[in-house]
């Protein structure tokens, strides 16, 4: 049989393809396996967890977990709902400012003529390749010098600009065609104007990339709470689920932490699903050239 | 700058509009207080011997010497480790990243996205937050997940303590590493191979191209380079980043050193014994290999005009 070429995306099922499922299949399990089991954990009862030989999934499910999670915060002095809080609000903080700095800069480096420019846009391509926790105590010290030490600062500012967000985005804008926004300058529009009218609406799937990026930092980053922020309740929930784990390995402690892990793991994922055709979409730009 | 005196104001013939350094400002201040200046900075303090409570010291470059001549620690295990782990994880992740899309790309819409999302998955919630979990499956006693399982199956006969063990730490360090490396340059590849043209296969086919296995080498890598290098880079940085995951499991510095990686090391001088100088030296040596290895991957991939 001649060999036909073209079969990238392909459109229906063919049975080639079984072939390839079954090749991925264990590996897609492998991956797979230890969230099932942390998800699977996080419902079982005290003497399932216990139990022995240990059980791979839960028999009788129960909210006892999460429920221990919130009383134990209680008596620790620092309430759960505290961490929660602060999880939330220096998320929200981060994502609104990092995609508010990171658009506007797109747009400029994109479409706005200065000088300068150039220099900045292969600053930042270098920068993509910045390893974070090399700077961990130069970070520190500029912290302290700026007094944000045990503030949300410390936690928001220093991720809010993300490289390989700003780069993301501004492949995006590339996109945007000259002559839609010259045709807004035509008509009167300043660069604000297009910035909001035009580009911003045109951007939205490199936007929801961009926020996703962001919130993945955000919401697991533990270096903060642990270098930067002295004050208890201060600190945020992935702090607070670490500490759960390291002082209080015991097959109980087990059952709260990994009911924990699950609160910090559910909202990355649903919020990769709903905007996961968004991400495609930039991802498609994201070639460096 | 009114607008309706230049109603042709357009934007390709607008050079030097200032208008521009309104809008980087924001992103380039913090990117110059929270990047630069903190580069900058460990540059120059990797130069001095610093406490971090009294003011730092000029040395030259001591610490330098240090790390290269006299820092057991960093050359009998540190750096093995990192190469061993960055080659496993940032080349063996990378290369399988590719095949998993390209595999990925050959099925139906609903299959790959599926399948994608739960490879991608691992990656969101980095090491960090997986603490937990790694802990109940390599639990050292026979209540642990793969000890019991491998008991079952009469592999071993009593448990192995993982997590304490210097002959498992860096492979499973490495597992878990490799086990959350689907991250966003394997999503970069997915579309880079999506968005290939697909005439260009008909063509091949016709041309000669006989498999599957030419049509990849002839026809996709040269089309997805760019995306290729956004994942090289990506898998570089992650590679050489993720240091955490033996920290959360076993502390720092890791039994016997069997697991630590520069990134700890770093952490070990800066935040344990306050060699803040030292600490900064082996950052910018972290700072200069990630560096190198990007540009060997950019003179490698990018396109020859």
């Amino acid at each position: 049989m001649a060999y036909k070429g073209k079969r990238i995306n392909p459109q229906k099922f063919e049975r080639g393809q079984i072939k390839i499922i079954l090749i991925l299949l264990p590996l897609v399990i492998f991956m797979a396996m230890p969230l099932v089991f942390i998800a699977n954990h996080a419902f079982k009862p005290m003497e399932e967890l216990f139990a022995f030989p240990p059980t791979f999934f839960v028999r009788n499910a129960t909210l006892e977990n999460f429920t221990k999670l919130i009383k134990f915060s209680r008596t620790s002095g620092t309430p759960l709902s505290r961490y929660v809080f602060n999880s939330v609000i220096v998320t929200v903080l981060t994502v609104g400012l990092s995609l508010l700095f990171t658009t506007l800069t797109a747009f400029a480096l994109s479409k706005i003529k200065f000088k300068g420019r150039n220099l900045m846009m292969q600053i930042n391509q270098l920068a993509i390749m910045f390893v974070a926790t090399a700077v961990l105590i130069p970070r520190y010290l500029v912290i302290c010098k700026a007094g944000m030490i045990d503030t949300v600062w410390a936690h928001v500012l220093p991720l809010v600009a993300m490289p390989v967000a700003l780069f993301l985005v501004k492949q995006f804008v590339d996109q945007v065609p000259d002559s839609l926004i010259e045709a807004a300058y035509m008509d009167g529009a300043t660069d604000f104007q297009v910035y909001r009218k035009v580009i911003i609406p045109m951007i939205r799937p490199a936007i929801a990339t961009a926020a996703i990026l962001v919130f993945q930092q955000v919401w697991t980053n533990m270096e903060t709470s642990n270098y930067y922020i002295n004050d208890d309740s201060m600190k945020t929930l992935t702090f607070y689920m670490n500490s759960l784990v390291n002082v209080n390995n015991t097959v109980a402690g087990q059952g709260m932490a990994a009911a924990a892990t699950l609160i910090m793991f559910v909202p990355n994922l649903i919020l990769f699903i709903i905007l996961q055709n968004s991400v495609m979409n930039t991802m498609a730009n994201s070639g460096i050239k | 700058m009114s607008k309706e005196k230049k109603p042709k104001n357009k934007i390709a013939k607008r050079e030097n509009n200032k208008h521009g350094y309104m809008f980087v400002a924001p992103y380039a201040i913090v990117f110059a207080v929270f990047i630069l200046i903190p580069v900058v900075l460990a540059v120059v303090l990797s130069f001095t011997n610093f406490n971090a409570i009294e003011w730092p010291s000029w040395v030259g470059f001591l610490n330098y010497i240090t790390l290269l001549t006299s820092d057991e620690v960093f050359m009998q295990h540190v750096l093995p480790n990192t190469v061993v782990y960055a080659v496993a994880v940032g080349v063996g992740g990378y290369v399988l990243s590719f095949i998993l899309a390209w595999a990925l790309c050959n099925l139906t819409r609903i299959p790959r996205t599926i399948f994608a999302l739960i490879l991608y998955s691992p990656s969101m919630t980095t090491g960090v937050a997986m603490t937990v979990l790694w802990k109940v499956i390599f639990s050292g006693d026979q209540t642990g997940l793969l000890n019991s399982w491998l008991m079952n199956l009469g592999i071993i006969n009593e448990p192995i303590i993982w997590l304490v063990s210097e002959k498992y730490l860096l492979p499973i360090v490495i597992v878990i590493g490799l086990w959350s490396s689907m991250g966003i340059g394997f999503l970069s590849m997915i579309a880079g191979i999506l968005n290939s043209d697909e005439s260009l296969y008909e063509a091949a086919a016709i041309d000669g191209v006989k498999n599957r296995f030419q049509e990849m080498i002839y026809i996709t890598i040269p089309q997805m380079k760019p995306q290729m290098l956004f994942a090289a880079v990506m898998a570089i940085v992650g590679a050489f980043q993720n240091g955490l995951i033996s920290t959360l499991l076993t502390g720092n510095p890791s039994p016997g050193y069997a697991a630590q990686l520069i990134v700890n090391h770093i952490e070990d001088y800066g935040f344990i014994r306050y060699e803040m100088g030292y600490a900064a030296a082996v950052s910018v040596v972290l700072l200069l290999i990630v560096q190198i290895f990007s540009k060997a991957a950019n003179s490698l991939l990018t396109e020859k005009e």
